[in-house]
Parts: structure tokens; sequence; C-alpha cells
């Protein structure tokens, strides 16, 4: 039989039991949409999560004061044991052999005014280096400058949004602005990359550490960012920096130390716990739709025993027989499987609008690989019935008396 | 063209093994006209069925074309069914959800006949069978003597050897019955071999050939000296 024919010979026979046709295809299409719906916002938040944390280079630690115990023990009678990360401790790990880097970080929300316009604003008090650790890189004018880091300049660079903001079009370097009780001068503008790590550049004011110390009358650091010269360096690195930090408050291990590494295994875990699940899920409802398929196929062979008979009285082989019961399962199947394809793409398609950040979409492998399983299942669960089709007996068949006349 | 060499076919009812066919010799040539008559059970449909190649015998022998049929494969008789024999039925057999035309095509839709020269042969089956305005019509919106028309154009689309008629009139009035049978004998006299199973002596008497069956055994062969 041409394709084309036995096609048509298929839709002809499916389109004329309407009801349950299309219970077999909402079946299936809910499958193929659970497949695609779940890998396409699995991927889209592990891209997003990955594109966070590729920000941070390989070669970057991160230093957060305090240290979290889990191993239990007598709690404190202080209280209180953490010191703060000073800009000695980020001096002292400057100084440690191959660390080529170190960007102390206090972030903090202040107003910025310049002239009559203010608004406030995410604050990051830091050195020039973390503009290279975190890859920024400034649109107009400069970063800021290469000095010690106690030294408390009044200059700042600002994000795209805030320079359009507080000065529209106009010249932007060399104005000043004020940013709580202090006044800075705007050397140079951030380029736009959208969000990194959960903030808004483009709506941020980066300034000295040591001003951003005064600004929020603090001396602790929130973080401190270390690069690495050599990546193979990265433990034995680590291990000095905690040495080091140990040593400069009075013995205690007071610091936690985080890389990328460390973040990006816990939500790979999570990550792929989801995929097992969604498999879990995918697996499950293709069952279901595989049981619809066996059980409609029976029934429509069951039904249409007189015709298997005329098809074999008017010469058709078994394997034709077996062929047109087994291809209406898969026509149904790949119907199915394109409906909930479809709906799934415009979900995530919703979903990407709401969220633009988040790049919701389903790898194609899943979308060539939901098809394909929706198709075996159906081929896999007709391939019962198709054979009973196949082996029944002209005679037998063309005497059905099951079936009405026709 | 068939001769069958001391046929059985025997089915097992419950304990008791019945004889359908009963060493059954029988010879027949290209172009003959045979009616087949006798009592309920006697082996007629058995003996149509065998001809027709739906069914195998529990033993002996039945020549094809001088083709011994009892070694063919599925596939090799499915096809000799296909290019050399056409079936017509009591009750039409026609696929309700196809129009008059479509199962006409039918058979050649099954063999892959490309959809020009499919058209061309079926046309030329529907102005033949004078259905040609009936043809977008399904079975349901036919007639009994139109469905019993659409069924012989699909059983001589291939131009078979052979047609066998299980009962082709059992279901029609005595008119369209009239029409079919006249059918038939147009296409018997264009060298097609007919054989008709009947309960109507009339129409069994129309034949030239006249077989009659008794407990799966042919009691009585003869000629009848039509045309």
């Amino acid at each position: 039989m041409r394709i084309l024919d036995l096609t048509e010979f298929n839709y002809r026979a499916i389109s004329r039991q309407r009801m349950r046709s299309t219970m077999l295809l909402i079946a299936i299409a809910i499958g193929v949409l659970a497949i695609n719906l779940l890998t396409g916002i699995g991927e889209g938040g592990k891209q997003f999560v990955l594109g966070e944390f590729d920000v941070l280079g390989k070669n970057v630690l991160i230093v957060i004061p305090g240290k979290k115990e889990t191993t239990g023990g007598m709690p404190p009678l202080t209280g209180e044991t953490t010191r703060d990360l000073t800009l000695g401790d980020a001096e002292a790990i400057l100084r440690l052999p191959n660390v080529s880097a170190v960007a102390p970080l206090i972030p903090g929300e202040v107003e910025i005014s310049a002239g009559a316009l203010s608004r406030n604003a995410l604050t990051f008090g830091t050195s020039a280096a973390f503009f290279s650790i975190r890859q920024l890189s400034v649109a107009q004018g400069r970063a800021l400058p290469q000095t010690a880091m106690d030294d408390a300049r009044p200059v700042c660079v600002i994000g795209s949004k805030l320079r359009r903001e507080l000065f529209g079009n106009g010249r932007v370097l060399g104005q000043w602005l004020r940013a709580g009780d202090r006044r800075f001068r705007v050397i140079g503008v951030i380029q736009d990359r959208g969000q990194s790590m959960g903030f808004d550049m483009s709506d941020a004011i980066v300034i000295p550490v040591a001003s951003a110390q005064t600004l929020f009358n603090t001396e602790g650091l929130f973080r401190i960012f270390v690069e690495v010269r050599a990546l193979e360096t990265m433990d034995t690195s680590r291990q000095r920096i905690i040495d080091l930090l140990r040593e400069r408050h009075d013995g205690e291990e007071d610091v936690t130390l985080i890389t990328q590494d460390s973040l990006l295994s816990a939500f790979t875990d999570i990550l792929d716990t989801m995929t097992l699940a969604v498999a879990g899920i995918a697996g499950i409802s293709m069952l279901v739709a595989g049981i619809l398929i066996m059980n409609v196929t029976l029934i429509s062979v069951s039904q249409r025993t007189r015709e298997i008979g005329l098809l074999k009285a008017l010469g058709t082989p078994a394997r034709t027989v077996r062929l047109i019961f087994l291809s209406e399962a898969a026509l149904i199947a790949l119907v199915g499987g394109l409906a909930g394809l479809a709906i799934s793409e415009l979900a995530l398609l919703g979903a990407h609008w709401v969220y633009p950040s988040v790049p919701f979409a389903t790898p194609n492998w899943a979308r060539a690989g939901s098809l394909l399983i929706a198709i075996a299942t159906a081929l896999l669960f007709a391939a019962l019935p198709a054979q009973k089709a196949a082996k029944m007996a002209p005679v037998d068949a063309l005497l059905d008396k099951k079936a009405g006349q026709g | 063209m068939i001769e069958l060499q001391q046929l059985c076919r025997n089915f097992q009812v419950g304990d008791q093994s019945v004889h359908a066919l009963d060493h059954l010799d029988l010879v027949i040539d290209q172009g003959e006209y045979l009616s087949v008559m006798g009592p309920s059970g006697s082996g007629k449909s058995t003996l149509l069925n065998m001809l027709g190649l739906l069914d195998r015998p529990t033993s002996g022998e039945y020549l094809f074309n001088g083709r011994a049929t009892s070694t063919l494969t599925e596939e090799q008789s499915a096809t000799l069914r296909r290019e050399h024999i056409g079936f017509v039925f009591q009750s039409y057999h026609l696929v309700p959800r196809l129009t008059a035309r479509e199962n006409i095509e039918l058979p050649m839709v099954l063999a892959s006949v490309p959809g020009k020269k499919r058209k061309q042969a079926v046309d030329e089956i529907l102005t033949r069978l004078d259905l040609t305005d009936r043809a977008e019509h399904v079975p349901n919106q036919l007639s009994g003597g139109q469905r019993q028309r659409v069924a012989i154009g699909r059983a001589i689309l291939m131009r078979p050897q052979l047609l066998l008629a299980d009962e082709p009139t059992g279901n029609l009035d005595s008119k369209s019955g009239q029409e079919v049978i006249r059918l038939l004998e147009e296409l018997n006299g264009e060298g097609i071999t007919l054989l008709v199973v009947t309960h109507d002596e009339a129409m069994g008497s129309r034949a030239s050939r006249r077989l009659h069956m008794v407990d799966g055994k042919i009691a009585r062969d003869w000629e009848t000296g039509n045309r």
C-alpha cells in the first residue's frame, strides 16, 4: 500500500471513531506536553542558574564572614563569635601567592540625587578588581581607579539605567551626584549586560570600598571575591586563605569559602533530581496512553473484523493488515504528540514572557524524544491487537456475527 | 484452470469431526458458468472459500492454473487472490465509511496501483455498471441492488479469471436480483469463470453446468445445455 493511500485510509478510519480517537489524542498530547513542559522549565532554570554563575569565573572564591557549624557542640557563651571581615583581611589575602586579584564588597541602598532628581539605588563599595572578576566593562569613561583599598576617593561608576534617569541624555562624565550625605564624581558608566547574580547592574552605583565604609558607617565586609591565578591551585589557595584568616582571627575558623563548583554541584543535584521526576511523570503518562492505545486498537480490530476479512479476501497479505492497524495508532500518536508539543511551546513562550530573564525552552532532544516515545509507545501497545488482526482467518473474519452488515 | 483432488475439509465441533468437504474431485475449465446448490450444511460455502483460497484443505490438493496451492505461503495465496480471484458476497461487504468509488477502488489501493491508472479503471467500471452518478455516495445511501453492483465492480476491478459469488441475490428483490444476474452472466460472456452458490432454483438453472452437493460430496454434476 502506498504511504499516502495508507494515511488516507487511516485518517478515514480514525475520523469515523471521533470520540475514541479524541480520547487517545488527548492522552498522548498530555504525555508529550508533560515531557516538554517539564524539561523546558527544568532546562530554563538550569540555563538561568548556570548563566548566573558563569559570570563568576571558575577560578573565583567567595569569602563569607561567619561559619555555619553543623557538627553540634556547645554553643559559644558569648553568643557572637564571628569577627568582621576587614580590609586588612582582604589586603592580606591579596599578598598570598597565586592570588591575582581581590575585590571586597559592601552592598547597600542609599538615596542618589543629581540636581533635582533623586532615587534609591543599589550601591556597591568595592575595588577596581571587582570589574574584572565580575566581568563588567564600562561603556563610557573608566572603571574605579587602581588604588589602595583604604583610599576613600569620591568617585563612582553608575549603571546605564541610573544614568538615563538622573542625567537623561546629557553629559555625565565629570558630573557630581549625591549619595546619602556624600558627594561623588561620575567617572564611568557600566556596560549593560542584564542581571548578574540577581542584581541589576544597570540600576546600581559602584564606589570605592573605603567610601562605602564611611557612607554606611561599617567596618565589616559583606564578601571578599578572590581570583586565583591558576585553576589547579584552587584547593591549595582555598586552604591558605582559611589558614590565613584563622591566624588573623585569633585562631578561630569563622569564615566560609564558596567556589563556583560547590555551588553548581548543589544546583546540578537538584536539577538532576528534577529531571528524574520528569522522566517518571512522562513514563507514567505514556504508560497510561499506551494501555489506552492497546484497548482502543483491540476494540477497533474487533469492530472491524468483517473489514479485515474483506481486506484479506481482496488479497491483502497479513503484514499489510498489521501495517494498517499499526500506522493508525502511530498516526494518532503523531498528531497527539504534535498537539502536545505545540501547547507546550506556547506555554513556555508565555512563561518566558512573564519571566523574561529565564530562558525557558525545551531542548531539541526532548522535543524529538517525546515524539519518538509517543510513537514508539503507540507501536508497542498496538502491536498485539495488530497482530491479532493480521492472524485472523479470512473465512471467520468475513462471517463475524458481532458487527453489522456493510 | 481449477482441479480439486480428493479434497477434504474437516471441522472440529466438540468431540466430533465434521466433514464439510469429503474427498472431493472437481475440474473447472476457464470460462465455465457453474451454479452450486444443495441443502444447508452440504459444504457449498466451504467449497467456495476453498476455491477462493480463503480456507485451507485438511487433506487433498487444489491446483490453481496447474499450481499446487497447499504449499503456498500466506502472502503467496494473498497475491493469487488479489490478481486472479474476485468475490461477491450476499451481504456485499462494503466498507461503510468509503464512497462507492472508493469501495470499488480499494483492491487497487491495496495493491499500490498509481492514482491515475486507478481513476481510469474505476471510471470505466462506474460507467459500465451505471453507477457514475452514485459514485460519491456511501453504502448507506445506496439501494441493495446498487450496493451489490458496487461489490461486483470491486470484484472485477483487477480483471480476475475467477469470480466467486455466494448467494449474490440473497438480499435483493427480484428485479435487482435479475439485474445482478444479468451483469454476472455478461461478465462470464467476456471470459470470466463464474461460480455461483445459490438457493434459488431459477437462478441455479441458468448456469451451463450445475453441481448439487450433499454432505460434503458432489451428488450430481451435469451440463444443462444452456447457451
